[in-house]
């Protein structure tokens, strides 16, 4: 009795957010999000703009105040808290560092807004610069540094009053490609090392699958899917998260046949069926989507066994990637299918690559496609 | 290297553009200033100009310079002059600040309204600027003396039993220099809150800091220069100030202005006018030029550490 207790409070979410509405006017910005987030979990929230991610952020940073629903966190409610009483800091996109003040002093500022003795703040910013490798930089101004020594900076000051919950808004978003890949990593070990609890926006999708361990899919206000980024890629829950996660090919059609072995779909696109290797729940007619990614697709030059799963087209378009060769095949209905192939496909089989107008056959096995109800 | 060979072939012309301020200043500020100075060092006469001249061709080719110092002597010697050096610099630095506490919400305000709402607001701020100065200072004299407006109203709804001594004393005065000299402090505390970053302020708020904290350690230090050009604006033209002084003033107004009025055109003296002025000039300089190299080297400064 007393371990299930025990049990069920530490599994108790860090953060939950309930049912959180924000409305400007007519327009719902942010329209139900309900979401749990455990003690160090870097969470990535990942959309287009204008999806509702930053708003939800700034209602968390308590700088919108939600039209209706909860947050609580660590088991305090957080809802109507002004910002400057959150345990909550914000990283904020381009940084909003303040220009009048040294890097030391921009760290410090939240330290000094808690009245902490002035030893200890000392210490507390030199600990900060020592963690973003800044020492050197401690006297300079913001407009003296770098991008990404700006955004080493800024990472110190919102870490600098161990915040429970780090917000990062677009923290990569002002730096330069090259950079950004690098900081990456980078960033991850350092909210690792502090071993803070951590929410960040994004639009970028290979930031959010590098840096975060759980990702949450956002359109049009809603949270459409929360998972590790291998679920979200392999196992998208709606067509909106397939196309998003990665590339895909989607092809629509009625449930002629559903077993517990098997469902078939007539895909019109395809000038066939799609055959897959389970069941779903779903009444027999409903329309549903299947969404096959170009790399499970396999390119051939001979006729394969005509049957499900297959069609014939032309090359349209070759795309070189040097490894790998993405070519776009137009099947029969018009339709245009992507193909991920790699380059050694063609010289393991001794064969010529295909070249734009050569008729190919493609196919893809049973088990690949996932099938989507929405 | 094409740039660089861009810039070799526009620098003429860019030396032709930066020399038409240079030239206007030279012309109409630098020129006249030394025409000043050189009659402050000159002798009252009875000629046209009523001055005598510093420098004599004597018989024999004997070039005679003569500098008359008895002008800056006398403003040192007769305490009536620092007296009135002081007490413009206290009305002007007084009026300064009343305007800057005035005008600082107000900038602020109109600052942190939409952009629509914004140019009407400054339109506004502007628009007394349609009237002549002179007749907005008479329009207060109408409103302010013992038969005018305010007085007659409050007389008529029976508020006061005998009129308010609202004219020619320092209340006066006060009230109509902050009125004439205040767009010239908004409009450039404006231009300067207008540009700040209101994510410093949300960044401010974030880490901790209320709404009067973030006030004095966010936008008021990123202000500054707004404040200084803006006092510079007022403070500046408020220590000569003749019109306001001598109509809506009180009788023991002390102002450098008036005493320039008075020795240029009752005394007829011009070269004791010409000093008053030219001391004037040096005590509104001095602590300029102080102000502007210290806020150089700390711009230059703090970096280097």
């Amino acid at each position: 009795m007393v371990d299930a207790a025990k049990q069920s409070a530490s599994e108790k979410p860090y953060l939950s957010i309930a049912n959180i509405v924000k409305k400007f006017g007519d327009t719902t910005a942010v329209d139900g999000v309900t979401l749990d987030i455990q003690r160090k979990e870097i969470f990535a929230l990942l959309g287009s703009s204008g999806c509702g991610k930053s708003t939800l952020l700034r209602m968390l940073a308590g700088m919108e105040r939600p039209t209706a629903g909860q947050i609580i966190l660590d088991g305090q409610d957080i809802t109507k808290l002004a910002p400057y009483d959150r345990p909550i800091n914000m990283m904020f996109q381009s940084y909003a560092l303040f220009p009048h003040m040294s890097v030391a002093d921009n760290i410090a500022f939240g330290l000094k807004q808690d009245k902490m003795p002035k030893g200890e703040i000392d210490a507390r910013v030199a600990e900060m610069l020592d963690l973003v490798q800044m020492r050197k930089y401690a006297n300079r101004k913001p407009y003296q540094l770098s991008g990404g020594q700006q955004q080493r900076v800024a990472l110190a000051r919102s870490l600098a009053k161990r915040p429970k919950l780090l917000l990062l808004d677009e923290p990569l978003g002002a730096l330069d490609k090259k950079l950004r890949q690098q900081t990456q990593l980078e960033l991850v070990n350092t909210l690792e090392s502090v071993g803070v609890t951590c929410i960040m926006v994004t639009h970028d999708q290979e930031e959010a699958m590098t840096m975060a361990t759980r990702i949450g899919i956002m359109s049009e206000g809603q949270l459409l899917q929360v998972g590790t980024p291998a679920e979200i890629y392999d196992y998208p829950n709606c067509r909106f998260t397939a196309e998003f996660i990665g590339d895909t090919n989607l092809f629509t059609g009625p449930v002629v046949v559903d077993e517990p072995d098997r469902v078939e779909i007539e895909a019109e696109e395809l000038g066939g069926r799609i055959w897959i290797d389970h069941g779903i729940t779903g009444p027999k007619g409903m329309q549903v989507w299947a969404s096959i990614r170009p790399e499970d697709v396999r390119v051939d030059r001979d006729p394969v066994a005509a049957g499900p799963n297959a069609a014939k087209g032309s090359v349209a378009e070759i795309a070189y990637f040097g490894s790998y060769s993405v070519y776009h095949v137009k099947l029969g209905s018009g339709k245009v299918l992507k193909a991920m192939v790699p380059v050694n496909r063609w010289h393991e089989a001794n064969l010529e690559p295909p070249t734009w107008g050569d008729q190919v056959y493609v196919s893809w096995r049973a088990d690949m496609p996932v099938v989507l109800t929405r | 290297m094409n740039i660089q060979r861009l810039f070799k072939r526009l620098k003429p012309g860019r030396g032709a553009v930066i020399s038409i301020p240079y030239f206007w200043l030279l012309l109409f500020f630098l020129v006249p200033f030394f025409i000043v100075l050189k009659i402050s060092f000159a002798e009252q006469d009875l000629a046209i100009p009523p001055f005598t001249s510093l420098m004599n061709l004597e018989e024999g080719g004997l070039l005679h310079l003569t500098l008359n110092l008895g002008n800056f002597d006398f403003i040192l010697s007769d305490d009536f002059y620092a007296k009135t050096y002081l007490s413009s610099l206290q009305t002007a630095l007084f009026t300064t600040l009343m305007c800057l506490l005035l005008g600082y919400p107000i900038a602020y305000a109109i600052a942190r309204t939409d952009p629509a709402r914004r140019n009407v607001l400054l339109m506004l701020v502007m628009l007394p600027f349609w009237t002549s100065f002179l007749l907005r200072v008479y329009a207060w004299m109408g409103l302010l003396n013992e038969n005018g407006l305010i007085n007659s109203f409050l007389l008529g709804i029976g508020l006061i039993d005998e009129p308010l001594m609202l004219f020619h004393n320092d209340f006066s005065l006060y009230l109509v220099m902050v009125y004439a000299y205040l767009p010239f402090m908004i409009l450039p505390l404006f231009s300067h809150l207008v540009k700040m970053d209101g994510r410093l302020l949300e960044a401010a708020s974030d880490l901790g800091a209320g709404p009067i904290k973030a006030f004095f350690t966010i936008t008021l230090p990123l202000s500054k220069n707004g404040i200084i050009a803006g006092s510079m604006m007022v403070f500046i033209p408020a220590v000569g100030e003749f019109v306001i002084p001598e109509l809506v003033g009180g009788p023991d107004t002390l102002m450098i202005g008036k005493v320039l009025w008075n020795e240029f055109f009752d005394n007829n003296n011009w070269p004791m006018a010409a000093a008053v002025a030219t001391v004037m000039v040096l005590l509104l300089i001095v602590p300029i030029a102080f102000l502007h190299r210290f806020e150089t080297r700390q711009l230059e400064g703090k970096g280097n550490e």
